[in-house]
């Protein structure tokens, strides 16, 4: 049940905003985050962005990943 | 959006696994159990085929993490009961809807003719309860530190509103002590726990410094592709070989040692902790939310207290806590269902009986079958010898 997925905020509209998953379109409240922008990347769960989602973290964890292998 | 494909890169994966062979090997003949407690870990485990992976003493074991599964069945009752109530719609997430109860489900309380809507966000209770201002909405709030932002939120909001036809049933519940419960039971036998993400996305990896440091147990925060999963794995056996006991995170991208603090503070704003009862594991001081006194009002057991449905006698003094504590201790499970000991890890669904015969997704009687994210639904959807092991 504690299912998320990742969208990208496209649109903001007081506590919610319209984000991208994957190419569908749906709306998210972002009431529980502090200064959501368009073009940021959220995790979405039963309809909130619980989560900012850092891909520059996500890319080092993978560069350094590499770097062991 | 390539970045996150890379999480289920076949060579990295393979990359990661030959290091986890390596250090499986420095374990010598020592058989290593690691738990996942989140049910979304559990299907995403079961889904890559990890455990066929694996060296042969590595055993990945599946805790209580799925929400629904814990619900004591007398609170489904509870709520049969009250979605059978003319003036009220029971509203719930659709993974609760076919788990049963002692007498009945959510599903065959609706084909009696019961009130019973399902969202998929908390967020529409509040234009569900305005348009139907007759009506009593009374939502089923099950769900873990995930879940429990949201609800409080929508409470929050509803309140400002001058909302007055919005309840719930209370009951939501922490992840952190039924880790301190798993770790401190012998009987479970666990070495390493993968935290679950998305519960530590609220509350931060730190939550869990306390167990690791009590129980010497190390705590690895995986995120959900198949690469993540076996990073957590990597960590933990690392932290055994080397004899440490500390929370590392895995899922870097999206959890942070403090977690969302504001989220955690929406919470705080609404409920307060209270012993709960799990179903399969019993009952555990303050793993359980029940409402502040601010928000009591919108406590659907509170509210439905001087109704004469008999069901309903069960509030007794009419303190809904008691819903959590000691009132529906009703925890048992079907005569014959193994989901309690599958439940803390000690068994795994194929060593029950039922699984698979008697108790499948289309006809359970354990919760775990029927729950989207279950464990036997899990074994049961993506086969049943995940080891590769007649």
């Amino acid at each position: 049940m504690c299912l998320a997925i990742p969208a990208k905020v496209t649109a903001l509209d007081g506590e919610f905003a319209t984000v991208d998953v994957n190419g569908v379109t749906v709306r998210a409240c972002i009431g529980l985050l502090d200064d959501v922008e368009i073009g940021d990347f959220v995790i979405v769960h039963a309809g909130f962005a619980i989560s900012k989602l850092d891909l520059a973290e996500a890319e080092e964890a993978l560069r350094l990943l590499e770097q062991l292998m | 959006m390539n970045v996150l494909d890379r999480f289920s890169d076949t060579e990295l994966a393979a990359a990661v696994l030959k290091d986890i062979s390596g250090l499986a090997n420095r374990m010598s003949s020592r058989t290593v159990r690691l738990m996942e407690v989140c049910g979304t870990h559990t299907f995403a485990i079961m889904r890559s085929g990890i455990p066929g992976l694996l060296p042969s003493n590595i055993r990945l074991v599946s805790g209580p993490g799925c929400p629904v599964c814990v619900t004591p069945p007398g609170l489904i009752d509870l709520a049969a009961e009250i979605s059978l109530r003319e003036d009220t719609t029971l509203v719930t997430f659709g993974d609760m809807m076919r788990v049963p109860g002692t007498r009945r489900s959510l599903e065959s309380a609706k084909a009696k003719g019961a009130n019973v809507h399902v969202v998929y966000s908390p967020a529409d209770l509040i234009p569900l309860a305005q348009n139907a201002p007759d009506k009593r909405i009374v939502f089923f709030a099950v769900g873990f530190e995930t879940t429990t932002p949201s609800i409080s939120w929508t409470l929050i909001r509803a309140g400002e509103s001058g909302l007055k036809n919005l309840f719930i049933i209370p009951a939501n519940k922490l992840i952190p002590p039924a880790l301190d419960l798993l770790a401190s039971d012998k009987n479970t036998n666990v070495h390493g726990f993968i935290c679950p993400g998305h519960v530590s996305v609220i509350i931060g990896s730190a939550a869990y410094r306390p167990i690791a440091n009590k129980y010497a147990i190390p705590c690895a925060v995986a995120g959900f592709e198949p690469l993540d999963v076996l990073l957590a794995i990597r960590m933990l056996l690392l932290q055994l070989v080397e004899e440490r006991a500390e929370v590392e995170i895995e899922y870097s991208r999206v959890v942070t040692e403090r977690g969302n603090e504001r989220a955690c503070e929406i919470i705080d704003e609404v409920f307060e902790p209270a012993d709960s009862v799990w179903r399969g594991l019993g009952i555990m001081p303050r793993s359980g939310l029940k409402l502040r006194p601010k928000y009591q009002h919108m406590d659907a057991l509170l509210s439905h207290h001087s109704c004469e449905n008999p069901a309903l006698d069960l509030i007794g003094s009419g303190n809904s806590s008691e819903a959590q504590t000691g009132t529906f201790s009703d925890d048992s499970m079907p005569s014959g269902c193994a989901c309690g000991e599958v439940l803390k890890g000690i068994k795994i669904p194929t060593e029950c009986a039922m699984f698979g015969t008697r108790c499948t997704p289309d006809n359970p009687i354990g919760p775990c079958i029927i729950s989207s994210e279950g464990t036997c639904a899990a074994y049961y959807k993506y086969g049943p010898n995940p080891y590769g092991k007649p």
